[in-house]
Formats: C-alpha cells, sequence, structure tokens
C-alpha cells in the first residue's frame, strides 16, 4: 500500500515537474542549459521532487536585495530546490526572534545572521547543524572560520561582504579646505576644528538610532589590540577592563573628546541614521563615524555623490600604527532540525561559492572584500570601499572585538550615547560598560567572572 | 448532600474557567518566580540562587528606573486627574456642540500607542519639529524635547496625558451625571454660585470617579512601556528609562532569567504601592 503510495506521488510530481519545465522553456525550442540540468537532477536519488526550504533573513533593504538576487541564481541552478524567504527585525529585536524560534524548535531550515559574540549566544551545539567537514570550507578565507566556530567546529559559510569600522568623510569638504586624510587622532581633530571653523559640522551624530553611537569606541579596536595584543583573551578572562586598560579607556575618552568640543550636529539627539546618511551625502557634514555597510544605502539614495564620498580607519596615537578595524560576514547557518538537510546545504554551498559571490555584488554594492578565496571585487566599486583597501592589501586590518571575544554588553549604545552627550566622562562611561561586560559574561557562565 | 443540591450550580462547571486561568496566570506566574532563580537560555537553565535579584540592584541604570518610574506615574496621574476633572466638568456644563467636543478628548485613546509615540517624536524634533516650527514663528526657541536629558521624560509624560486624558475625562462625565439633581437644586435654593457648585457638590460626589482614576492612572504609569519606547528608547542613555523598558533590555540581551527577576521585582513595586493606596482610596470613599 504505502509503496503504492510513493509510486504515486512520484509519478504525479514528476509529470508536474515536467509540465514545469515544458512552461519554462516557452516558446523557445528547447533550451540546451535546462535539458541538462533536468538530466543531472534525475541522475541523483530523489532529486526530481521539488523541494522547498525556508530561509530567514533581516529586513533592512539591503539584506532582502541580496537573499533575493541569491535566491534567483540558486533557483536557476538548481531547478528542483525552491526557497521560501521570511524577514524578520535587525537589532535586538531580531537577536530575541531568532532565538526564540531555535528555542521553540520553529526555525527555517537556512537563516542569515551575525557571526562573532552574537552567534555564540545561539547555543550552536544544540541549534545548528555542523558544516565543519563539508567542501565549500576550503574556499573559505581562514579568518572568516574562527568567528562562526563553536569548540572547534564550523556552523556556516559567508554571507555578504566584509565590513569595516571607520569614518566616512565628503571628499570635496575635504578638497575646498586643503585637508589631508589623517593618520593620526591629533590629525583627526585638528582637521575637525578646521571644518568647524568653516561654518560646517565636522563629525555627524544620529544618536536617535542609538547603536550609530557605538562606533567611535568599536572601531578604535585596533588601536586598542595594536597597544595590547593580547586584550581580547585577556578581556574573556577577566583579566583587563575597559576602564583600566589604558589604550581601551582612550576608546571611550576619544567619543568625550568629540563631545567636549561640539563636534557634532545640535540636533544629533534627535537625528536617524538615514538622516546622518544624507548629511554626509550632501555635505552638511564632513566626517561620520559609521561602519561601511552603509556603502549600499549611499549608493541607492545618493547614487551621484558616491566619488565624493571617502573613507579611513579610525586613527591612534600615531601613523605607524594605523589600521582598520573590520566586520566579519555574517553567517549562512543550518538548523539542526532541519528535514530538508541535504537542500539547505546545497544553498549553503552555492551562498559560499564564486557564483554565489557574483549574484551577491551584482544585487547590492560590496561594502568591502568578500571572505572567499579568490572572489574579487567588481570594477565599479564605491570610492569609499576603494579607499579601505589598501589597509587589507598592507595586511593592516584587525578583526572587531566582537570577534574575537565572546562577551559584548549590549548596553553599549545607551553608555556611549551618554558619553557622546556629555551625560558621563569617557572613564564613568568605561566603568559602567565593564559592568555592562561583567553582567554578559555571567549570564553566559565564562570562567573566572 | 443536601448541601450540594442547594447550590444552584455545580462546581463542574467552574472548571473550563478554572482550566483557563490556571493555565494562564497561576501556572506562568509560578514558573516566572521560579525562572527568576535561574540563569536560563529559553532550553536550559542552572539554578543560581538570588543572584539575578542583586545583580538587579546593582545595575547602574535601575535606581534612575525606579525615581523615573515613580515620577512619571505621579506626573500623569495628577495631571489626568486634573484636568479629566476640569474636562468633565465643562464638558457636562450647558455648552453647544458637546457630544463633538467630547468624542474630540475620546479620541486620541483610541489611537495606537507606538503611532502616537513615532507621531510626537517626530513633531518634537528640536530642528525641523512640527512644535519647535511653530514656536519659532512666534519668536519662542523651543526646547530639544527628547533630547534634554532635564526635560525628556516630562515630555514623554505629557504626551501620555495627551493620549489618556479621554478616558479620565469619560469616567469623569459618567461620575457627575450620575449625580442626583436634588443637590443642584438645593444649592440654587440657598443661593450658591457656580464655584460653590463645583467645590461642595461636583468635588465631593465625584470622589468614586477621582479614585477610578487614580487607580487606574497610577497603575497604567508604574507598568508604562509601549510610548516611553516608541519615544525615546529609555534614551538618550538612560534618562527615560522606567523600570518596564530596563526588564526589556535585558530580555533582547538574552538575559532571560535576570529579566523575570525584574518582572518580579515589578510586580511587587507595583503591588506594594497600588494595593496600599486603593484601601486607603476605598477608606476614604466608605466614610463619605
Amino acid at each position: 500500500m504505502s509503496k503504492q503510495t510513493s509510486k504515486w506521488v512520484a509519478g504525479i510530481s514528476t509529470s508536474v515537474l515536467l509540465a514545469g519545465v515544458l512552461a519554462g522553456c516557452g516558446t523557445t525550442s528547447t533550451s540546451s542549459g535546462d535539458t541538462k540540468g533536468q538530466a543531472a537532477d534525475s541522475g541523483s536519488k530523489k532529486a526530481d521532487e521539488k523541494v522547498t526550504i525556508s530561509l530567514l533573513i533581516d529586513n533592512t533593504q539591503d539584506s532582502v536585495n541580496i537573499a533575493k538576487g541569491i535566491v534567483a541564481a540558486f533557483e536557476k541552478k538548481y531547478p528542483n530546490i525552491h526557497v521560501e524567504q521570511e524577514t524578520r527585525p535587525g537589532g535586538g529585536e531580531g537577536d530575541n526572534i531568532v532565538k526564540t524560534r531555535l528555542a521553540t524548535g520553529d526555525m527555517t531550515d537556512v537563516f542569515f545572521y551575525n557571526s562573532g559574540s552574537l552567534m555564540q549566544a545561539l547555543n550552536p551545539e544544540q541549534n545548528l547543524l555542523d558544516l565543519t567537514s563539508e567542501p565549500f570550507q576550503a574556499n573559505v578565507i581562514d579568518s572568516f572560520k574562527p568567528t562562526v566556530s563553536s569548540k572547534g567546529k564550523i556552523y556556516a559559510g559567508p554571507i555578504g561582504s566584509t565590513m569595516a569600522g571607520g569614518w566616512f568623510y565628503n571628499k570635496k569638504i575635504y578638497a575646498d579646505l586643503g585637508l589631508s586624510v589623517p593618520k593620526t587622532w591629533a590629525e583627526l581633530m585638528a582637521n575637525s576644528e578646521k571644518i568647524k571653523a568653516a561654518g560646517i559640522t565636522p563629525v555627524i551624530g544620529s544618536y536617535k538610532d542609538d547603536w550609530t553611537s557605538q562606533l567611535v569606541v568599536l572601531a578604535d579596536y585596533y588601536n586598542v589590540q595594536a597597544a595590547n595584543p593580547k586584550f581580547a583573551d585577556e578581556y574573556t578572562a577577566n583579566k583587563v577592563k575597559y576602564a583600566t586598560d589604558a589604550g581601551a579607556l582612550k576608546s571611550f575618552e576619544k567619543l568625550e573628546e568629540i563631545a567636549k568640543k561640539g563636534y557634532m550636529n545640535k540636533d544629533f539627539l534627535a537625528t536617524t541614521y538615514d538622516a546622518g546618511l544624507k548629511m554626509l551625502a550632501e555635505g552638511k557634514g564632513a566626517q561620520y563615524p559609521m561602519l561601511s555597510f552603509a556603502t549600499p544605502a549611499l549608493g541607492q539614495n545618493f547614487p551621484d555623490k558616491m566619488k565624493d564620498i571617502g573613507f579611513f580607519a579610525q586613527p591612534g596615537e600615531s601613523a605607524a600604527t594605523n589600521g582598520l578595524t573590520v566586520w566579519m560576514p555574517s553567517g549562512a547557518y543550518i538548523y539542526k532540525a532541519t528535514k530538508h538537510a541535504e537542500q539547505a546545504k546545497k544553498f549553503v554551498e552555492f551562498v559560499a561559492s564564486l557564483d554565489g559571490i557574483a549574484a551577491q555584488s551584482a544585487a547590492s554594492m560590496p561594502s568591502g572584500p568578500y571572505a572567499i578565496k579568490g572572489a574579487k571585487l567588481p570594477d565599479n566599486v564605491a570610492q569609499a570601499v576603494k579607499e579601505m583597501t589598501p589597509y587589507f592589501d598592507g595586511n593592516k586590518t584587525a578583526p572587531a572585538l566582537e570577534f574575537v571575544s565572546p562577551i559584548k554588553g549590549s548596553s553599549l549604545p545607551q553608555i556611549t550615547t551618554e558619553v557622546g552627550a556629555g551625560i558621563k566622562t569617557g572613564k564613568q562611561g568605561a566603568e559602567v560598560y565593564d559592568k555592562d561586560v561583567e553582567k554578559q559574561a555571567k549570564q553566559l557562565g565564562l570562567q573566572g567572572w | 448532600m443536601a448541601k450540594v443540591f442547594k447550590r444552584t450550580y455545580s462546581y463542574a462547571f467552574l472548571i473550563p474557567a478554572a482550566i483557563i486561568y490556571l493555565l494562564i496566570f497561576i501556572f506562568p506566574t509560578i514558573m516566572s518566580f521560579f525562572f527568576s532563580l535561574t540563569r536560563w537560555n529559553l532550553t536550559s537553565w542552572t539554578f543560581i540562587g538570588l543572584d539575578n535579584f542583586k545583580m538587579f540592584f546593582q545595575e547602574a541604570s535601575l535606581l534612575i528606573g525606579f525615581k523615573n518610574t515613580l515620577i512619571y506615574a505621579l506626573v500623569t496621574c495628577v495631571l489626568k486627574v486634573v484636568l479629566g476633572l476640569l474636562l468633565g466638568v465643562f464638558l457636562t456644563s450647558k455648552i453647544r456642540a458637546k457630544g463633538y467636543l467630547r468624542s474630540v478628548i475620546f479620541f486620541p485613546t483610541l489611537l495606537s500607542t507606538i503611532a502616537v509615540g513615532i507621531t510626537f517624536s517626530m513633531m518634537m524634533h528640536p530642528t525641523q519639529g512640527l512644535i519647535n516650527t511653530a514656536l519659532a514663528a512666534i519668536g519662542i526657541a523651543g526646547p530639544d524635547w527628547l533630547g534634554d536629558t532635564r526635560i525628556a521624560l516630562l515630555s514623554v509624560a505629557l504626551v501620555d496625558v495627551w493620549k489618556g486624558v479621554g478616558f479620565a475625562t469619560v469616567i469623569y462625565i459618567a461620575g457627575i451625571l450620575s449625580i442626583p439633581q436634588e443637590y443642584y437644586e438645593a444649592l440654587e435654593m440657598d443661593g450658591g454660585g457656580a464655584f460653590r457648585k463645583f467645590w461642595n457638590i461636583i468635588l465631593p460626589l465625584s470622589r468614586p470617579a477621582t479614585n477610578s482614576v487614580i487607580i487606574l492612572s497610577f497603575i497604567g504609569g508604574l507598568r508604562s512601556f509601549d510610548l516611553v519606547w516608541a519615544m525615546t528608547k529609555g534614551g538618550p542613555g538612560f534618562t527615560t528609562d522606567l523600570i518596564a523598558s530596563i526588564i526589556y533590555k535585558q530580555y533582547q540581551g538574552g538575559y532571560y532569567g535576570l529579566a523575570t527577576a525584574g518582572n518580579v521585582i515589578l510586580f511587587i513595586v507595583v503591588t506594594a504601592l497600588a494595593l496600599p493606596l486603593y484601601s486607603y482610596l476605598n477608606r476614604k470613599e466608605a466614610e463619605l
């Protein structure tokens, strides 16, 4: 009986599929590509049945574009696998949704989510499919793997490009005022003073979206680790703190200095991220400490201004140790209890392939180099990203702290808002943040806290 | 046996309601007391005693949260009582377009809190907002309503009052209309004016309405969350954080045990403040 049923199902699905192929071919004579794909698939077992896998992504325009592009390319290559996309909010709310859906057993087959400390909080052993021995891992650059690994196992392939934390700047204003890209913090402050004197906002603040307030602190990590190469390990082991490590404390003091000198736009507490980008593109503000992932949004909204927007790393004490803090791409993860592991793996493999990269860069402007070996940036890459490549080529990059330590306090946006608004000094902010970090470390049950 | 038959309904009728009540109220309450004593990631938990509570009380922003919650509850409560009473008196007096005015006052209550919050936070933008542009037109430099740490909380409280006063007014209208006409007639006989009418009749006899408004708006203020979240997310920094928004942030951080402990604390705080207030007001009402 059951055998008969399965025969029936196979028969019906084959005919449905055939009909689909015929319809797809349309009026043109059988395109050889389609027939080939069809033949190859029916060769592998069970592949004639059309399978739908689900994919969860965050709802920013850029993520949606990338997912759409990559799914279209994937479905073309594997016509028997349909990928259904679902969106979720970003930020803390999105974290909540992902964690809750994993905990309640209601996760999609594949989902895109941050790498680094946020991924560590997902309870990987229990929730994610181990992808350590998948062949595609050979294409992935080595520095990405630890950020999606837990206890020696790798759980994802990279989706999207790397990003950098640093300062966007308006090249027109820089040229008009005869300024050059600063290599030390003192030079940056001197530039800002001149910009202010010219009646332009030197530093754009967009604290209405409070996550943007963290950038000066986070993008300073290259300088922190240049001063103390063991910072991340000691920090995770509760041996150094932001308030007591001289280099780390500077990250907060830099923000305090910007606040004290009044370099930000007057209404920075009511300005949103989108409004901040607009100020930068229109030249109302000269410099914007931000992640380079703003590149596609800038490109979409201000395509004719892109050549005026450059990017530099947040400078430290000396020009000799000037380098870039880098954010790793997100990961494409597979839910451990998925019913379509085979198809999901094919999808992640495609995402991490050169074809996948081509689809991604066609759908959205990359915000930095890709984490796949041999992947090249397209020629029309944004000026800001072009200015990032010397740091990569000269090996002057370091991953942000959240990719080398599992701890990142959740109140940092509020704390940096207070420092940036002059409510707290840099030192006070660092002390409060140390407490916040302690709370997370305790909740994670880390050793030594 | 005979006793059972005296009852109109058997206990069996209670079972459906009791099951729902147990499942939806009692069980989660007990569970939350339990999970507040654990480190919990939704799938597994470790018992850590009172550590969560200790940590919650050490939270730098918690003291601000307590203070803010009290200020917020008091300000919104007092303003709703005063404005609600005045509007109630006004809307029960002999005026034109009474029905229209009543619905105008009540209208904000029907709006989604989030929509109100987003709209007002745009209107309160310091340079491009409607409010400050209007003030600038008559030569007043408006403050940064939500950015200035000294007034941000009050700005949010004012919006809460704008949204909630209609409800208070409706309660007052009902209270005032239920005052028997005889009192007014007696007052007219004795030759009392409008002020006496308000002070000696309306104010004392609408006491039950006052009590309802106080209790409802005070508890509402204590556990308020949505408006603050839509307007400031507790910012700038921590300046407009209420206990509820602090708890929400702990959930967002993934500290589920800690956040549950916060909810237990909020529960205790609301009970500790609202219960005595309630019984005090009730006693007063009985003395009438």
